[in-house]
């Protein structure tokens, strides 16, 4: 499947990240979190702030696989207005800016649903969507959205978790496409971070099973911990920590404080530097 | 469309009620989803945990319970004959310990070792703490602080009966972020954790397995309209949050072509009033994907979910089971509603002439036998599912009447 569908963005990112001997990092923000405008400048900065793939939140009213942080950050964004169709105008200005950086949709099925899953999938592609996590839907429910996605020429990342055992692990691997999102602990985002050799352990089993490069996230709040997931996996995916530091920057109305975006992207310069310096440190 | 050869086959193995159903869950539940769903195929087939079932429901829920004619109802109404099915005098007082019983005996085959729920009202919570203690198992109960307020008897009987009662302060702290949450806590501890949900949602085996264990509702009926009557019902009553006494009492009817069937949604302040003066998922919402299945769900145009509200706290989802959305698209069951003015007006109607104070949640299926029984003949036979009992709801009833307890 993977071959029909790529696109090119996310496999290129891998392959030069491959060619310079480092993992990526993967950063997560919530799309019109806390508004719009703010978002925007955050959106725009991250890659030059070290961001190597950027998955951007569809923001859904009942996020129950996600923890306090990011469904504040949901809330927030719901309250600014934002819808699924402001969520692709973000990305659509994004690549009016940036040719390369892959943006993967990340969220729940029921916002796409109401949207209509072919009319979704065409804007998305449109708008420079690479590919999409949707959370609640496991490969029992492939043909709502995965089998259009794929068909379409949309990415379609899945998650591989604890919980799934090397029986499980076909049948979740077959239909995934750009990379393998590894979560790391069994629980929320946000939550407790898991024991390093778990999860080399954990990497190394999905690398008998796939050829896609293994990206792994939950749990990565400092640049150490992401530093310590570069040297094991392909890349290190961080949510909450970015969302929690954007949240630490609004002022008791919940609005955007001045210099937000700056901090934000501050902190992902300097996950992007535990990341980047990973390697070499070994 | 076609008319299927039988209603009562469903769901497919893959948990669909015709497009309705499904799994939607986060990979890291689906083992566990897998788990109990063989877990449930396996105890089905086994005589030994049918006959426990029996035998709790016997000696300790009290089952069979009476199928009771409302003589003075009757007479009132001047039209149907019509029976109470009294799920109201089982043991903690409403029909969701049947469900209670099945499931905790079923999380014991599967040697789990902590039981989580969530509740709206406070019933289903009530019944997962007492099934609970009855089998020396940690309970946690996850509610949300709205409801906490306004259920405060049912968060005390909880403690009481040795349950911890987690305040949910997420989104709109109702039943659905309770719902959330209770979620949020499995997928954290799916090692040694089992969810007893309580009504017929949620995904795959869940809406088949609470039906199921709903059943002995309608399967009585059966039999007592039988003893009482020499025939079956003509019609049947009952409320719609969930749906699990709904679906319970209609279930062993569904192939039975004389019997109509009746569904009333909470239509709170009026269904007119806007998308959020209601919970009637199915006559005012629209098919959509949440808490692990696709349903009739209340939503903004924009896939958000919204909260409905009802003066019945255990009304007030803002979904519904997916075999209801089936049989309304389908035709086999019809949904109505009834607001809270129609609700209060039956609960002290039904207090006054049978001296049974109902559940707010049983008044709504009571609303509709005052709407539609006077139409009918002397010799049609209607049951209505008196899901629960009212104490727990009279101080919202006398909030609303203006009284002061």
């Amino acid at each position: 499947m993977s071959v029909a569908v790529d696109n090119g963005r996310i496999a290129r990112r891998f392959a030069a990240l491959k060619a310079e001997g480092r993992a990526g990092l993967v950063t997560f923000i919530t799309a019109g979190d806390p508004d719009l405008e703010t978002c925007r400048a955050v959106l725009h900065g991250l890659p030059a702030a070290g961001a190597d793939l950027i998955e951007l939140g569809l923001p859904f009213s009942d996020p129950m696989a996600d923890g306090p942080a990011i469904q504040a950050a949901s809330l927030r964004a719901l309250h600014a207005g934002t819808t699924a169709r402001k969520t692709l105008d973000l990305v659509r200005g994004f690549r009016e800016t940036d040719a390369d950086t892959p943006v993967i949709l990340m969220g729940y099925y029921n916002p796409i649903h109401a949207y209509g899953v072919d009319r979704f999938l065409a804007d998305a592609i449109a708008a420079g969507v690479d590919g999409l996590i949707v959370v609640d839907l496991p490969p029992e429910e492939d043909e709502e959205l995965c089998i259009p996605a794929l068909k379409a020429g949309v990415n379609f990342i899945r998650l591989a978790t604890p919980t799934t055992d090397d029986k499980r692990l076909p049948a979740v691997l077959q239909n995934t496409s750009g990379f393998v999102y590894y979560v790391s602990i069994a629980g929320i985002t946000g939550a407790a971070s898991a024991d390093n050799a778990a999860v080399g352990a954990a990497v190394e089993r999905l690398k008998r099973h796939t050829d896609l490069p293994v990206a792994v996230g939950f749990g990565i709040k400092t640049p150490e911990q992401a530093a310590d997931v570069a040297r094991i996996a392909d890349a290190a995916v961080v949510g909450s920590a970015i969302v929690t530091r954007l949240a630490g920057g609004l002022d008791a109305d919940g609005k955007a404080r001045p210099g937000l975006a700056e901090d934000v992207l501050g902190f992902v310069r300097e996950l992007a530097g535990g990341v980047r310096g990973a390697r070499g440190s070994v | 469309m076609t008319r299927p050869n039988t209603y009562r086959s469903g769901p497919d193995e893959r948990g669909h009620f015709g497009i309705y159903g499904g799994r939607f869950v986060a990979e890291t539940l689906m083992p566990l989803i897998l788990e109990v769903e063989k877990a449930y195929r396996e105890a089905r087939a086994d005589p030994a945990f049918e006959g426990a079932i029996r035998e709790h429901l016997k000696q300790y829920v009290g089952r069979p319970n009476p199928l009771y004619y409302a003589e003075r109802l009757t007479e009132k109404l001047g039209g149907a004959k019509i029976y109470f099915k009294r799920e109201e005098l089982n043991h903690t007082g409403a029909h969701k310990i049947n469900n209670c019983i099945g499931q905790i005996l079923l999380a014991r085959r599967m040697g789990k070792k902590r039981i989580i729920a969530e509740t709206g009202a406070g019933q289903h919570g009530v019944a997962t703490a007492t099934v609970c203690a009855l089998f020396d198992m940690p309970c946690v109960i996850y509610m949300g602080e709205t409801d906490i307020a306004r259920q405060q008897p049912n968060v005390f009987r909880m403690k009481l009966l040795g349950a911890e009662v987690v305040p949910v302060t997420s989104g709109a702290r109702t039943l659905k972020d309770a719902m959330n949450e209770a979620l949020r806590d499995w997928v954290t501890n799916v090692a040694d954790t089992y969810y007893l949900i309580g009504t017929a949602a949620g995904p795959h085996p869940y809406p088949a397995m609470v039906r199921d264990f709903q059943s002995v509702i309608g399967d009585e009926v059966r039999v007592q309209m039988q003893e009482l009557e020499g025939r079956l019902p003509d019609s049947l009553v009952a409320c719609v949050g969930g749906g699990s006494n709904a679906i319970g009492l209609f279930h062993p009817f569904l192939d039975d072509p004389s019997v109509q069937m009746v569904a009333v949604e909470a239509a709170g302040h009026g269904i007119d009033k806007g998308p959020l003066a209601h919970a009637a998922s199915i006559t005012g919402g629209r098919p959509g994907v949440l808490h692990g299945n696709r349903t009739y769900l209340l939503q903004d145009e924009d896939g958000q979910i919204l909260e409905g509200h009802s003066i019945s706290a255990g009304l007030d989802y803002p979904g519904v089971g997916p075999e209801h959305s089936w049989l309304h698209d389908i035709g086999r069951v019809e949904y109505v509603s009834a607001t809270d003015q129609e609700t209060l007006d039956a609960f002290q109607l039904c207090a006054r002439t049978e001296g049974i104070i109902p559940a707010l949640e049983s008044a709504h299926a009571l609303a509709e036998i005052v709407k539609r029984a006077p139409k009918l003949p002397k010799d049609h036979l209607m049951v209505l599912c008196l899901s629960g009992r009212g104490d727990k709801d009279i101080f919202s009833v006398a909030q609303h009447l203006g009284v002061k307890l």
